[in-house]
Formats: C-alpha cells, structure tokens, sequence
C-alpha cells in the first residue's frame, strides 16, 4: 500500500517552507522509485515543529519536523517510510505532549484531514450536527446553543444563544447570518487556520444558525490579508454547492442557504460588527451607533446574526455532542474550550484549545516553554491590540472572561503575546495609541482625536519631557474620556494596553526608577 | 473563483468592483471613478470616500513587487522593528512608499496571522515566517529587487 504522507498547506507552515518540503519529498520518492501519496493537511498548530511532516505507519501518523527540504533525502535513507529513527524524529503525532493534553473540541480535525474532502469532513464526524440541527426545530437549536453556555469568541463574550433567540424571534423576514473573519488582533490566528485546515466546519456553522434563526443567506466578510484562505474557502464553497450541502435544500431537505464570500480591505476597524456590515454593504466601514443591535437590524437593516469564525465553528461540535457535553468544559460563566494562540517571543508558539480555567502561567511555560530568547518573559499582552498587558504577578489569573475583566483585562479573541525583558512599554503605549490613531474610523471624536493627542503625549514621556503627576495624569483622563466616550472597543479599549502599561512598568515613563525585573 | 464573482448592481458591488480593478491595474485610476459611481448608484463623492476609507486602495500606480512587512505587537516581541528599519535602509524608501526605480513598494501591515512564526512579511501575496535580515536580503535578490 502507498505510504500516505502529510505536509501542512496552511499559510503559516508554507511560510516556513512547507510548499518546497512538498516538492523535496515527491521528487525524492520518485528518484527512488517509491510511490507516495501526499496529503496536503491543515496545521495542527504545533507551530515550532512546521514544516511538520507526518508519515502514516501502521495507522498511526508519526511527526518529523521542522523538517527543511534539505533533510529530505536523509528523512528517507531513515526509513522513516516505516517510522525510521531520525534526530527530526517525534513519535506518534498525537503523543506528542502538546497535542495530547489539549481539549480539541472545535479544532478536533485541525490537522487530521484534507481541508477541502467532503468524504474526509464526513469520516471525522462532520455534519454529524447539522443533520440533528435538520430534525429539531429552530427553538430547539437555539436552546442547544444556550445550554452549552457559548458566547462570542471574537472577543466580546457576548452569549451566543441569547444573541440567536434575538433573530429567531425578530419576525419572519429576511435575515441574515454574517461570519466575522476579519481577524486582525495581532497574536491571534486560529481563524485562518480553521477556514484553511476546516473549511466545512465554519459552513456547517453557519447552516446551522441559519437553521435556527430562519436565515437562508450568509455572508463570510473575510479580510484581504488571508489570500490562502479566500482560496480555500471559495473552493470549500463550490465543493459545498456540487454536493448538495450548500445550495436550494441542504442535504436534500428542501431547506435553502446560499453563502457569499466578501473581501475586506485591509481596515481594522471592520473588525467591529456594524462597521463591517457597512464594508459588505460597500460603504466606509463607519461604526454605527447602538442600538437598533444588528440582531433587530443589521445587514441591510434585516435581523442579523454576526458572529466570529470560532464562535460559529463551535457549532457543530455542540449540536453533534449537545449543549452539555460543551458546558461540562471550563469554569464560572466561562464555559467550554477557547483555541488560545500562543505568539511572540515563545519558545513553542501555537495553537493551545484548553478549556477555560487554566492559568496563563500554564500556557506560556508548560505549553510556551518560556522565551524564545531565553531572556524572562516581561509583559504578555493577551487578547490582542486592544487587551492589557500583564505583568508576571498577574501570570497565574486564570483564563477567565469576568476574572480577567476584574482586573481590567479582556480574554478577547485567545491571542497571547509574550515579549521579554528587552521590551520598552512606553512604546509599546504609543504603538497602541498609534495603532488606534492610523485605524480609527473617524466617526466619534474620543477615538479619532484621542487617539492622536496620545501618540502626542507618548511622545513627550518617551523623550523624557515627563513631568510627573501632569503627563501621566493628562494621559490617564485622556483614556477615561476614550473609555466611556468611544463609540465602539476600537477607541473604548485602547486604553486597556496603555493604562496597564503605566500601572505595571511605570519606570519605562519614567514615573518611576529603573529596577531590574525579576520574572518567573 | 467565489460566490463573490456574481456582479451586483447595488452598492454592495462597489468594494468587489474596485477589487478587481486594483487586482489588474494595480491602482485605482481617476477615469474609474465616475464610471464606478453611476454603475453602483452613487455619487463620486462617495466612491471617494470609500476607496479613501480603506488601506488597501492605491490612487497611483504601485512598484513592481509589493513587500508588506508585519509591525504588529507579536512580530514586534520578535525583532520587527529592527527588520523594518533594516528593509528601510536596504531599498532607501519609507513605509508606504515606492523606491525611485519603481521596482519595490514598501508596505507596514497590521498582522498577517503568521504570528507563530514571527516576524512576518509578504512580498507580492507571499507569506514567509521567521525572518531575520539575511532572509529578508535573499528574498530582495531572488526577485531582483534589491
């Protein structure tokens, strides 16, 4: 029998050589005149070891990585054919610890298939929650979702199954389900690997809130930054259409939803659910005050649903294995799994589901394996530009949507960079600033010009024109009045990274003498 | 090829429609823009605005290649900074600008989702991960950019 091989098609791994690995192997079969068949997986988000090759043996799959496209010829005098020994070596894939203790729920296929076979989706138990999803009645579906406790994995927790009942119940027009695929945290990429590595579990997650709220069109608004995976969705797409799971009746009963796949381009902001309803409606991405809530009148000024590719991928799990097998999972109101994504300066970065509750000392040191530079690991900004930055005293909080917000800090999309001691916060302040300044909608002035006269003030601290006790003061006001001024997180949360800047390394503005860190 | 393709006529269609002018001409050419308003129904003013609204629309006619480095926090916790005034230096231009030469744009992106693998850049639609200033002058030199 042909050996089955696996090397990652997602962007990341090819990004590190995975496409010319591909090329190594099938050449080198070849001049060996050994057939083999290369399996174009997703990433299992062992990210450290990509390109991670994967040579089935006796049914297990066993990991060889990172693997560069010069080690290929050895790899294969090896044998690793058979699992043969090699210093790049590492066991059965799924044994290998990192992998083995996560709670894969939403990214139970991550790496085990090919992305864009249906027969494949099928065979690991895809539609498996869209064909309960097709016998139960729409006030059912919702209460499966209510039960198992989801809320919104984007970043703003909100619950899944209220924001549902609100559309179900929202009259019988037309609706809309709207999938937010414009991740643009920094630290964040679990939804590019989820639309690149399982495509059909985002469709499926969106048939199935159609389903539920009587909705036969989405929308996919997915950000111009992931070209891969618009490829892969708009074939996922077609493939969905030609076998009768997306089209006129949905598994063939009678049952309609159609999907359109939008580009965005290259604006942040978009991110934030009305502004992206203006992109698709092919305006400026201007916020829209709340209310009226998309629910009642979103895209288009029909009942909407928007919800982020995580958040409607977890989906099938729930209504495949029911709302309290998921609600078993985490802690508090936090209930389930989250795909937290480890980046920055760590020594293993990846993609870590855990259930809620474990600690971010957890994931940066048991998972992370600490700095990549070996240096200690200063400040962790979790939850993307706009999330606070943690200071090592605060690594043992639990990841928690209210814990985190106790201590001002938002557990957001999962994302968590790390940096290490060599980082300077104050600029890190005026990035966010910055950042906040150059994507800013422009529609409420706390944002716009706030945002701005940050950059300013940063500016004056960084150059050593502070006087203390009136820039920082200045600036501190400056983030209350974007605060509870802004119209949306954009400008509402900027001052989470810069006001737990100043609280935690006031030294870095020179509020405070310079003292030499001691970090765990 | 996507459900994306099937024209609309409303205003919903302008955001594909300039897309795919930018995807031929690398730009959006001034001529366009009265021709885009009365197809999509709206004033010029308007596709103004909207073209002017988003990052990724250009009014002139980019470099041949197009290198969009990451500056964003995790590529920053890895050294991106240092790349990115690296880049700067190399190819003698500033961030959104085009060298004299017209050979290479220079570009700052906000995240390319390649964070596991920092610091990032894609250079004409191309990912690559783990870049240091010596890969960064390989890629230069394999499209003969620099």
């Amino acid at each position: 029998m042909t050996v089955r091989i696996f090397i990652p098609r997602d962007s990341s791994a090819v990004s590190v050589g995975a496409e010319a690995v591909a090329a190594a192997v099938a050449a080198e079969a070849a001049r060996r005149g050994t057939p083999v068949d290369i399996v174009r997986n997703g990433s299992r988000g062992l990210y450290w070891l990509e390109p991670l090759v994967e040579v089935e043996v006796a049914g297990q799959r066993i990991a060889y990585g990172p693997v560069a496209p010069q080690d290929v010829p050895a790899l294969f005098d090896a044998g690793w054919l058979r699992g043969g020994a090699h210093a790049l070596r590492h066991g059965p894939c799924e044994d290998i610890p990192y992998l083995k203790r996560q709670a894969r729920l939403t990214f139970a296929r991550m790496g085990r298939t090919d992305p864009l076979s249906l027969d494949d989706y099928r065979a690991h138990g895809g539609l498996g929650g869209l064909a309960r999803a097709l016998a139960m009645p729409p006030g059912d579906i919702v209460g499966a979702v209510e039960a198992s406790g989801l809320r919104g994995r984007g970043g703003a927790g909100f619950p899944t199954g209220i924001k549902w009942r609100t559309v179900l119940n929202a009259g019988s027009g037309r609706k809309y389900i709207v999938c937010n695929a414009d991740e643009g945290d920094s630290g964040t990429f679990s939804d590019r690997m989820l639309m690149e590595g399982d495509p059909y579990c985002l469709i499926e997650g969106m048939l199935i809130a159609g389903l539920a709220v009587g909705a036969d069109t989405g929308y996919i608004y997915l950000r111009s930054e992931y070209p891969d995976a618009w490829d892969v969705l708009g074939d996922a797409i077609i493939n969905a259409m030609r076998e009768g799971v997306l089209g006129d009746s949905v598994l063939g009963s009678g049952r309609r939803f159609v999907l359109n796949l939008v580009k965005g381009a290259g604006a942040y902001v978009c991110g934030e659910e009305t502004s992206l309803l203006e992109s698709i409606e092919g305006k400026r991405g201007l916020v829209r005050a709340k209310p009226p809530l998309p629910a009642l009148q979103g895209l288009f000024g029909q009942p909407t649903v928007v919800n982020n590719v995580i958040t409607l991928a977890s989906v099938p799990w729930i209504l495949a294995h029911g709302g309290a097998a998921y609600q078993a999972y985490g802690v508090g109101r936090s209930r389930g799994s989250l795909p937290f994504q480890l980046a920055g300066n760590l020594k293993r970065p990846g993609l870590v589901e855990v259930p809620f509750g474990a600690t971010l000392r957890e994931l940066l040191y048991d998972y992370g394996g600490g700095s990549a530079s070996g240096r200690p690991i200063r400040a962790v900004q979790v939850g993307g530009p706009l999330g606070a930055y943690l200071p090592a005293s605060r690594f043992d909080l639990p990841l928690d949507y209210e814990a985190f917000a106790a201590v001002g800090a938002t557990v957001g999309h999962g994302g968590i960079v790390a940096f290490d001691d060599s980082v300077d916060m104050a600029k890190m302040a005026r990035y966010a600033m910055e950042f906040c300044a150059i994507e800013s909608c422009g529609k409420c002035t706390p944002c716009r010009i706030g945002s701005v006269r940050g950059v300013e003030l940063l500016d004056g601290m960084l150059a050593g024109r502070t006087k203390p006790g009136n820039d920082d003061a200045l600036l501190r006001d400056l983030c209350q009045t974007m605060l509870e001024g802004s119209l949306c997180a954009m400008g509402g949360m900027t001052p989470y990274p810069v006001l737990s800047a100043l609280d935690h390394y006031p030294e870095d503005f020179g509020l405070a003498p310079k003292q030499e860190e001691a970090s765990a | 090829m996507s459900q994306e393709s099937a024209p609309r006529s409303d205003q919903a269609g302008l955001l594909p429609a300039l897309h795919r002018l930018q995807d031929q001409l690398g730009y959006i050419p001034d001529h366009a823009i009265a021709d885009l308003a009365r197809t999509y129904n709206v004033s010029r003013a308007e596709v103004e605005g909207v073209i002017g609204f988003y990052h990724d629309f250009r009014r002139t006619p980019p470099g041949r290649r197009r290198l969009q480095m990451c500056r964003a926090e995790s590529c920053q916790a890895m050294g991106a900074d240092a790349l990115a005034a690296h880049a700067s230096g190399k190819l003698g231009v500033g961030f959104g600008a085009t060298t004299a030469d017209g050979a290479i744009t220079l570009e700052a992106a906000y995240c390319l989702g390649n964070c596991a693998c920092s610091p990032a850049l894609m250079l004409d639609g191309r990912l690559y991960g783990r870049i240091d200033a010596e890969r960064l002058d390989e890629l230069l030199a394999e499209g003969g950019a620099a």
